[in-house]
């Protein structure tokens, strides 16, 4: 009975005061929209970050007439004592030479014989460590120099600009994503509990009134908490559907033209519209009953 | 004790001529309300009302009635003494216990408060679901009060498409449909022409027969010199006044109150 009471007393105002809920309605529908296209923007774009410092590596070349048997030392070495390895690779002079053959075919005809040396290509369990990896395998003397923990390794080498460059690049990037991702969500909440605020003080007399018949404050309260749900609801939900017609009908048709878009892992639609709705509700429940306490000190 | 205290209390009120039944509904003891910013609502107030009485509370604007209305309702607190109401100061009430207070108290004000998205019979109803009251008890008590103030025909109307005398009618049904043991109205007249106050003033009369004490405050010399009912005038927040049958001016001021009169022109 109650419940049946309160929800038929908040589809009333709704019906008797369609301006503002309407105008409540359509600030949480902006503000799902807004994020609803930022968020999977934010995480391409930390996806696509991440891709690139995935990208970064640590070079052990060794020396040009090593063993096998040296071979498998070092690869011991790097697999099982080496602190932050993700992964250890080795490319044969063989291989190397093909790859770099094929890269630029002319000089290595000139040459004739294959100049370059077996080595490892380390993966670090994240590109951060890789100076902590260099360090561990090649550490320095007091002088300066770099010495080498093995015989067998001529040298340990990672493309030094190349790597400051794209961690730096990575970092900047995810910061402003998060600063912004924040800001927008700031801005979200500010503008629907203002709007919120706005529908409830056109309404305060109403409130005063009711308190002055001897209404108790939840009893006040629940419909107007039920009319923010509901509003909210409404909202999330047509967001949700604007957010599906334009990916089916923008983004995937892209996607298939341009691996670009596709390739870093966003969220999944569905969970995003789970995501949303939760937020739509909360905010515009909490929104509603926060703002109306002030109205309550009768 | 307190009945020592009570006709010492009687004797010093001025002109009192009706005798002070046991348990007063409403009773006031030396109360004083000074707002913030130093207006002063009531200073040093006292009064009795009993069970059944049709009272005036008359004065000059700012002369402390609506303060008296606020403090009975508790809107606002006093600053200094007491309010009893059915012989419960209205202190021992809790915040929570507020809204159960006044659903004893009828209400009714001198710009109506209806609430504007409800229609006649739902802004009625609504002061019994406050209450809890079961669908089928409004349904008979509902059309009953409006049949009694004479609005059967207009259940349906919103408030914005009543005339002031019949909100005012609506408001009164509002505050009886729970039969609270005491109703108070603020200026109920304020808005209205002469004829259609005989009408509000005739329903708030009925009211009064069926056992409930009213409280008007106004400033309508009309209405209270036919009414010819228990009168208490206030003056600057004081009681300077407490008549019964009397008319809204006291007759010839006596020496001390002309005096006063005086002082407050010259002040002015």
């Amino acid at each position: 009975m109650k419940l049946g009471f309160f929800l038929k007393e908040a589809l009333r105002s709704m019906r008797r005061n369609p301006i503002p809920s309407f105008a409540a309605m359509a600030s949480v529908l902006v503000t799902l929209l807004v994020l609803g296209v930022f968020i999977p923007v934010v995480q391409a774009t930390t996806g696509a970050a991440n891709e690139v410092r995935d990208k970064v590596a640590l070079e052990v070349y060794l020396k040009p007439d090593v063993t096998d048997a040296q071979i498998q030392r070092v690869r011991d070495r790097l697999v099982n004592e080496t602190e932050h390895v993700e992964s250890v690779r080795f490319v044969s002079k063989e291989e190397a030479y093909k790859r770099e053959s094929k890269r630029n075919p002319e000089a290595y005809e000139l040459l004739g014989s294959n100049p370059l040396p077996d080595s490892f290509r380390i993966t670090p369990d994240d590109p951060d460590n890789i100076q902590a990896i260099r360090n561990a395998l090649a550490p320095m003397t007091p002088s300066g120099e770099r010495t080498v923990v093995d015989p067998a390794i001529d040298e340990v080498k990672n493309r030094k600009e190349e790597t400051d460059k794209i961690l730096t690049a990575t970092h900047v990037v995810k910061l402003a994503m998060g600063v912004l991702c924040g800001l927008l969500i700031v801005a979200s909440a500010l503008l629907v509990s203002n709007t919120i605020r706005l529908s409830l003080f056109s309404r305060r007399r109403e409130v005063e009134v009711m308190k002055l018949v001897g209404a108790t404050d939840s009893f006040i309260r629940w419909p107007f908490v039920l009319e923010g749900v509901i509003l909210g609801c409404l909202g999330g939900v047509l967001a949700i559907l604007l957010l599906a017609v334009g990916k089916i009908a923008f983004v995937d048709p892209l996607a298939e033209d341009f691996a670009l878009i596709s390739a870093p892992e966003t969220m999944s639609l569905p969970l995003l519209a789970l995501l949303l709705m939760l937020a739509a509700i909360v905010v515009s429940a909490l929104g509603s009953g926060l703002s109306l306490r002030r109205f309550l000190k009768v | 004790m307190a009945a020592l205290e009570q006709s010492s209390r009687v004797a010093a009120a001025p002109r009192r001529e009706r005798p002070t039944p046991q348990v007063p509904v409403v009773e006031l003891r030396h109360v004083t309300k000074r707002y913030e910013g130093g207006d002063v609502g009531l200073d040093d107030c006292s009064l009795a009302i009993s069970r059944g009485e049709f009272v005036f509370i008359v004065g000059h604007s700012g002369s402390g009635k609506s303060t008296l209305m606020r403090l009975l309702m508790k809107e606002t607190e006093p600053t200094e003494g007491i309010v009893r109401v059915a012989g419960r100061d209205l202190r021992d009430i809790g915040r929570r216990k507020v809204p159960y207070y006044r659903r004893n108290i009828g209400m009714v004000f001198q710009d109506f408060k209806l609430l504007p998205n409800r229609t006649v019979y739902d802004n009625v109803a609504y002061a019994l679901q406050v209450t809890g009251s079961s669908r089928r008890e409004i349904r008979t008590k509902v059309p009953d009060i409006l049949r009694l103030t004479g609005l059967s025909t207009k259940l349906h109307n919103y408030p914005d498409q009543l005339s002031g005398g019949e909100q005012q009618r609506v408001a009164i049904a509002r505050a009886f449909v729970n039969h609270p043991p005491l109703l108070l109205a603020d200026e109920p007249t304020g808005n209205l022409d002469p004829e259609t106050s005989i009408g509000i003033m005739q329903l708030l009369y009925r009211i009064n027969r069926t056992g409930s004490t009213v409280i008007v405050a106004t400033h309508d010399v009309a209405m209270v010199d036919k009414m010819r009912r228990r009168v208490i005038e206030l003056q600057r927040g004081r009681v300077v006044r407490d008549q019964a049958a009397a008319r809204y001016s006291g007759g010839e001021p006596n020496t001390a109150e002309l005096g006063a009169i005086l002082k407050e022109h010259l002040e002015l």
